[in-house]
């Protein structure tokens, strides 16, 4: 079964992987960058780890304490149709809603014109089961990625939002706390679970980015947080105040494959 | 002309230097990590990660060192202690830090090599990830890693042990893991009497071992079968669900078939690992062959490896069989594995130099 997987899901990351970048993602000698910036929102409202209360859409009011989220295996389409993948080592981002920061990732693309971008919610099959010292930075357990790893079931938590909502009844603490912990990449020896989410955004409705020497686009991208509460299911927090590894995780999941949509490119 | 001489004097001191370490192969000290001639070959790559002195000495160090824990008071070894087999001597469930109990018999640790899946439920499949598991679960050793990480760089030891091991004193997580592994690899159980005879270095099975061992054969080498006695699959024994209602492989796999399945344990040194089950509720071998003989529970769906021809669910042994089985059984004990002073906390120092 694991060779299976393995090929099915290596298919799904590497599938538009037509051309290969030498240099790194924001170090790289590319004389293109192209930034993409996250803005994290609820509804209408920008996400604050301050005590900010939003309503979903089952009518719950809620407030958010951490917020955080793995960005990798990004690739772009130019207006010729050629994909531009960025190398994988340096692909891999921990967008944080407390650090500003992690929510600008600047990349070393070639130049030209580009029509779209693709990027994983999440952290692909392979670098889930690959060995330690190819898990360095963001990716290392004790760095990085701490507090985004299962040591008991080992693989990344690609989705992390904690918070409390009135609607939840109290819990043994007397805390009317929410825990919703997403990861798991389809399993190593027998299938499990799939939550690698792939989003594509048209940065044509917007308009092309052009990447080059002295040109570098930023492309505004906003994630609705709320939206993981709607879409293909309604996720009640007071029902499900906590959803970690369950298959119910796949619900939530599906909802915020949603979340990502496109503000703005700036040709700057 | 030049050339060719001067690479045959490389080639001959090559062949000279070569033999040299053959010879202190042969000659010197045993090795820590041994393939033994009636096992397969090992699943763990041990030539990316090779047992070396140094990093065997800095394995087993970490591996007793309570440091790896939040309050600094429950280490590797303090539930898998080698007179046990490295497993938690009498203990159904273990405690970690704060006295706090966990849910699950901690299990024995011998032929890691050989093993592909980690864990009563099968959730780690790389050993050089197996650690990370008991030092950050909050009820086991409560840490963080990079709590650990940071603490072992303070140390006034550790980073010119782990310069000695892997030539540098930056401790990382892999390198944290690695030299654990080392040690735990070594870890290799197969001087009981049944390798022994396996491997025909003049041991002989009794008569009532020789009946025992085909009573195994019949009834539960599908299972267990050898040389490791456990096929790691993940197979419910039909114990009746107890209050906390563990679900086994189902928390990790997600898939119903799996629920109340747990990776089948091997029968090696079950004289050192009692109590039994993923929750050590049995604490004598009859007690479990008396659940196999009667007490196999449909509610936690039991394998269909027990299933009998008038439809029930057990193992069936008669008085006399079960008394040669428990015979042969005997037979998988390795009392030098037990007593070995290369694995013990305070002992041997045969590799520091």
């Amino acid at each position: 079964m694991k060779p299976i997987i393995f090929f099915a899901l290596a298919a799904i990351t590497l599938g538009a992987c037509n051309k290969k970048l030498t240099g790194g993602a924001s170090t790289g000698t590319h004389p293109g960058q192209i930034t993409l910036a996250f803005e994290n929102s609820a509804g209408d409202k920008k996400v604050s780890l301050n005590g900010d209360t939003y309503t979903n859409a089952a009518g719950e009011t809620l407030s958010i304490t951490l917020l955080q989220y793995f960005i990798s295996n990004i690739s772009f389409k130019k207006t010729d149709g050629a994909v531009i993948t960025l190398p994988q080592d340096s692909s891999y981002f921990l967008v944080k809603e407390s650090e500003p920061g992690s929510k600008q990732l600047t990349l070393s693309v070639p130049k030209g014109n580009y029509a779209s971008v693709s990027f994983m919610l999440g952290i692909d099959s392979l670098r889930n089961t690959k060995p330690l010292t190819e898990r360095t930075g963001i990716l290392d357990p004790a760095g990085g990625a701490e507090g985004m790893y299962w040591g008991w079931n080992s693989g990344y938590i690609f989705f992390k939002m904690e918070g409390h909502s009135s609607a939840i009844p109290d819990n043994k603490a007397g805390t009317k706390k929410f825990r919703y912990h997403i990861g798991l990449y389809g399993g190593m020896n027998s299938p499990t679970v799939n939550n690698i989410k792939i989003i594509t955004l048209n940065l044509k409705d917007k308009q092309v980015a052009k990447a080059g020497p002295g040109k570098s686009p930023v492309v505004r991208i906003n994630t609705d947080i709320l939206k993981m509460f709607y879409g293909t299911e309604i996720i009640s927090i007071a029902q499900k105040p906590v959803v970690m590894v369950t298959p119910y995780s796949r619900h939530i999941a599906d909802n915020y494959a949603g979340m990502f949509s496109l503000k703005a490119v700036e040709n700057n | 002309m030049k050339k060719v001489f001067l690479k045959k004097r490389l080639l001959t001191g090559w062949l000279i230097f070569t033999g040299i370490l053959l010879l202190a192969g042969f000659t010197g000290k045993p090795s820590l990590f041994r393939q033994p001639a009636n096992f397969p070959a090992p699943a763990y790559n041990v030539s990316v990660n090779p047992v070396t002195d140094a990093g065997f000495v800095l394995g087993k160090k970490l591996f007793y060192d309570p440091l790896l824990s939040a309050d600094t008071t429950i280490s590797c070894g303090s539930c898998h202690i080698q007179a046990a087999a490295f497993s938690h001597h009498g203990h159904d469930l273990s405690h970690g830090i704060h006295d706090l109990l966990g849910t699950r018999n901690a299990p024995a640790l011998q032929n890691l090599a050989w093993y592909t899946r980690y864990m009563w439920d099968g959730g780690i499949t790389d050993l050089d990830l197996q650690p990370i598991a008991p030092i950050t679960n909050p009820v086991e050793m409560g840490d963080t890693l990079s709590a650990v990480i940071r603490k072992l760089n303070a140390h006034p030891l550790y980073p010119d042990l782990f310069k000695k091991a892997f030539g540098t004193d930056r401790i990382s997580t892999a390198l944290v893991m690695k030299a654990l592994s080392q040690f735990m690899i070594s870890l290799v159980s197969a001087d009981s009497k049944y390798d022994k005879v396996m491997r025909n270095e003049g041991d002989f099975f009794s008569a009532a071992e020789s009946e025992g061992y085909q009573v195994y054969k019949k009834n539960c080498a599908s299972c267990h079968p050898e040389p490791l006695f456990t096929d790691q699959q993940f197979r419910s024994s039909g114990l009746p669900l107890l209050e906390e209602g563990d679900e086994g492989r189902f928390l990790v796999s997600l898939d119903s078939n799996e629920r109340y399945t747990f990776r089948v344990p091997t029968l090696r040194n079950l004289k050192f690992t009692f109590p039994y089950m993923h929750d050590g509720r049995f604490y004598t071998i009859d007690e479990v062959l008396d659940h196999y003989a009667s007490g196999v529970s449909h509610t936690t769906r039991p394998d269909p490896a027990f299933k009998l021809p008038d439809g029930s669910y057990g193992i069936h042994l008669s008085p006399e069989q079960r008394k040669t089985l428990k015979t042969f059984l005997l037979t998988l004990n390795d009392t030098a594995f037990v007593k070995n002073p290369l694995y013990e906390e305070a002992g041997s120092q045969l590799y520091i130099k």
